[in-house]
């Protein structure tokens, strides 16, 4: 929250990212190959003695599930990105209203909890419009009346909010040298913005990007508290049905360690078709 | 109806019934209080965690992995429910093995657990990294004084990983004010349930939340005033970076 | 330093013992965190009231138990049960065959019937039929959820489900949906509320399924327990035969809510 602070260590604290991933070698040491065989005769147990009679048919459902949080996940990340380039660059040379706006737009968001302003959104907002009659009657009305874009929108504020702050240090990061540069060529300050500060930021965002869309997938199972049909809502609704606890649990704890996974694997690709000398 | 003024009934907000502004200041401290309670705990667990990773044996080492990621890899709600559900039961059968009996857990004290559990891995990392910054010679030296490594851990790494750890491990701090608003889901009495009780009451869902809203920002503005406080006075005799 | 790291791992985890037996004792009696007006809903000072608070202290006081009432989540309100976290449930819970499963009831203590409200512009049947096509809101884990899916989602209705009846009741009025199924006396509650006069009014009883809709709300208990059984059962039978269940029950309403 401070200045002083470099988010992308707390995000990394927080966030599974590529360095954490392990190489296939490191498994066959001695002592790991133990750890792993009790690993197995754990997962064995689990699988054995503890109750999975209503996975087939909860399994189409846990599908739809998993697409949901995925497409709540990307939806937001790329909208929340789109909008935390603005939000960085008037805080670095907009003018000071619109610098003190976007500051405090994301002091409140990363100040208050995801869950209030999911539930402030949904039902403080979501109430109040149909009081309006043209609301009701509009063609968003339809749209209003799902739960799913209050979701999205949410995710997509707080996502804009925390990636914000990483695209403001990202502009003010950019050499002053390299700016300079494309002055003395005579660019304009669009050509410039466009050519030049813009993929330079973005260059240096980058490796914070992973830690955030893994905390961006950590958040999503908050939509299920607003009816939104995810993952998570699909294992409460076998919770409630079957009344078991645990299994469905540490299915879906599994089921977001394997999306962690691939997203983290997908990450450490594209980092590496990067370049990135001189960033 | 769709006069804004009909809106806003700050009456509402009173401290004293019939005004809900009682119930959430007191919502608020459970939450402070949870949050303090999770975030030493987790500090506790942190740095036995991030010992075990730098100095542990490989067994330990791996352990220490395991926890970590898998508390880096599953959201926050997941956890609390499993660790809300699964960690007190495990707790009493594991007390019932040794033969003390079941105990009763209070929500407080799950809630306690169940945050401290979730920062005590993010607390590894942070200090895991900070320890990593000091200067290894600072502590060769120390060994090469004859110190015993307890006394080498507090005399000389903790103090000088402060500095690398402050900014981290107030993050943190920020995040666990804010993580104690998930144990709302599983029915605990901290601020962000008592708000949507207060508004479900009243029906006045706008004024509700965006009163607890202002609350949590305080919360966070007070920290990060203290905060700034102490990162300056850790970051005594330290180069400005520009 | 690793023996340094045990000991306060282990004080710690004493320490968590030592202040979590420190309050043991008296029962706990779970029900949903919630407004759930008339049976539990928090009044400002935070303390909570109504029908069912009420008859759970005339129960207590009967069986002579010491109880103290713990707000848990609903949809977590039976493994909250079954894991000791509360010894009782007084929550508005029927006796279903599904429930009785995982978990044993008292005798029943209340039974009202089951109906459906909706918007005052739209005039429509609580029949499959009448709320063809319509998007329907119940409380997850209730009869009701049962009920809905089974009769109105399977004929094309959209229904939906959330985690408090309090939700499924402010979606109606904000438009979200066409119609709620609950409790007749909650939803009765909710219809006189300023919010509900408003907007809503009753469609209609729903047509009864005893295999579903059970016989009426009893106080969850873990299964074994016969002794709370017993105690619980006398406890309900004298309460009814001394009066003072119709004294309290007649503050809330002005019919038996004991049902046949």
């Amino acid at each position: 929250m401070s200045d002083t602070t470099p988010p992308d260590t707390t995000t990394h604290a927080m966030a599974f990212t590529p360095e954490d991933l392990p190489t296939a070698e490191s498994f066959f040491k001695p002592h790991r190959i133990v750890l792993l065989a009790i690993a197995a005769a754990l997962v064995f147990c689990i699988v054995w003695f503890m109750r999975w009679d209503w996975l087939p048919q909860y399994l189409p459902r846990l599908g739809y599930g998993i697409m949901v949080t995925l497409a709540m996940l990307f939806s937001t990340a790329i909208l929340g990105f789109l909008l935390a380039v603005p939000l960085g660059l008037v805080q670095v040379t907009g003018p000071w209203p619109l610098k003190a706006l976007a500051k405090g737009f994301c002091t409140v968001i990363r100040g208050t909890p995801l869950l209030l302003q999911l539930w402030l959104l949904y039902y403080g907002l979501g109430s109040l419009f149909p009081q309006f009659p043209a609301i009701r009657q509009s063609f968003l009305w339809p749209y209003l009346r799902e739960s799913w874009p209050y979701g999205v929108a949410a995710l997509t504020i707080s996502f804009a909010a925390y990636e914000g702050e990483v695209m403001r240090g990202a502009f003010a990061g950019v050499p002053a040298g390299e700016i300079e540069a494309a002055r003395a060529y005579g660019m304009s300050r669009w050509t410039l913005f466009r050519r030049i500060w813009l993929p330079r930021a973005i260059h240096r965002a980058l490796p914070t990007l992973n830690g955030e869309t893994v905390l961006q997938l950590k958040a999503t199972p908050l939509v299920a508290t607003i009816t939104v049909i995810d993952v998570y809502s699909v294992i409460s609704k076998v919770r409630q049905d079957t009344y078991i606890t645990y299994e469905p649990l540490l299915l879906l704890a599994l089921i977001y360690m394997c999306l962690t996974g691939i997203l983290v694997i997908a990450f450490r690709y594209l980092e590496n078709r990067i370049p990135t000398r001189g960033a | 109806m769709a006069d804004p003024v009909s809106f806003i009934n700050w009456s509402l907000l009173a401290l004293e019934p019939p005004g809900w502004g009682g119930v959430l200041l007191r919502g608020l401290l459970n939450s402070i209080q949870i949050a303090i309670g999770g975030y030493a705990f987790g500090l506790l667990l942190g740095i036995g965690g991030a010992c075990g990773k730098l100095y542990g044996g490989p067994i330990t080492r791996d352990l220490m992995e395991c926890y970590t990621t898998i508390v880096r890899a599953v959201p926050e709600l997941v956890l609390i429910l499993l660790l809300y559900y699964a960690g007190t039961d495990a707790l009493n059968y594991v007390l019932g093995l040794v033969g003390i009996g079941q105990v009763d857990i209070s929500g407080l004290v799950a809630g306690i657990f169940v945050i401290g559990v979730v920062q005590g891995a993010y607390t590894t990392e942070v200090l895991r990294g900070a320890i990593k910054a000091v200067p290894p010679g600072q502590i060769e030296a120390a060994r090469a004084y004859g110190m015993s490594p307890t006394k080498v851990m507090t005399r000389v790494t903790l103090p000088a990983m402060l500095p690398y750890a402050i900014p981290g491990l107030s993050n943190l701090w920020l995040i666990a004010t804010k993580d104690t608003a998930l144990l709302a889901v599983v029915g605990f009495s901290e601020l962000t349930l008592v708000t949507r009780q207060a508004a479900g009451s009243t029906k006045a869902y706008l004024l509700f939340f965006c009163a607890a809203g202002a609350l949590y920002l305080m919360l966070t503005l007070v920290s990060d005033f203290f905060i700034k406080i102490i990162e300056r006075r850790a970051r005594r005799g330290f180069v400005e970076q520009s | 330093m690793k023996k340094t790291l045990k000991t306060i791992a282990l004080s710690l985890a004493l320490g968590i013992v030592a202040a979590g037996a420190v309050a043991a004792e008296p029962l706990k009696v779970g029900f949903a965190a919630e407004p759930y007006p008339p049976f539990t809903s928090p009044d400002a000072s935070g303390n909570w009231e109504g029908w069912e608070v009420e008859f759970e202290k005339a129960i207590c006081a009967e069986a002579k138990l010491e109880c103290v009432i713990t707000p848990v989540a609903w949809d977590g309100i039976i493994p909250a049960l079954t894991s000791k976290k509360i010894d009782m449930i007084i929550g508005s819970m029927s006796i279903t065959e599904e429930r009785l499963k995982t978990i044993d009831f008292s005798d029943k203590y209340y039974n009202t019937p089951t109906g459906v409200i909706g918007p005052k512009s739209e005039t429509f049947e609580a029949t499959p039929e009448g709320l063809k096509g319509k998007t329907i809101g119940v409380q997850v884990s209730t009869i009701h959820q049962v009920y809905a899916n089974k009769y109105f989602g399977e004929n094309g209705a959209t229904v939906k489900e959330y985690q408090t009846q309090d939700e499924a009741n402010n979606d109606l009025a904000a438009g979200r949906l066409d119609a709620v199924q609950a409790d007749s006396i909650a939803l009765g509650a909710f219809l006189k509320s300023d919010q509900g006069k408003e907007c809503c009014d009753l469609k209609g009883m729903v047509k009864d399924d005893p295999a579903i809709l059970g016989a009426g709300v009893g106080i969850g208990i873990r299964k074994g327990e016969d002794e709370l059984k017993a105690k619980l059962n006398a406890a309900i039978k004298a309460i009814r035969a001394n009066g003072t269940y119709d004294t309290f029950s007649k503050k809330y309403f002005d019919f038996d809510v004991y049902g046949q």
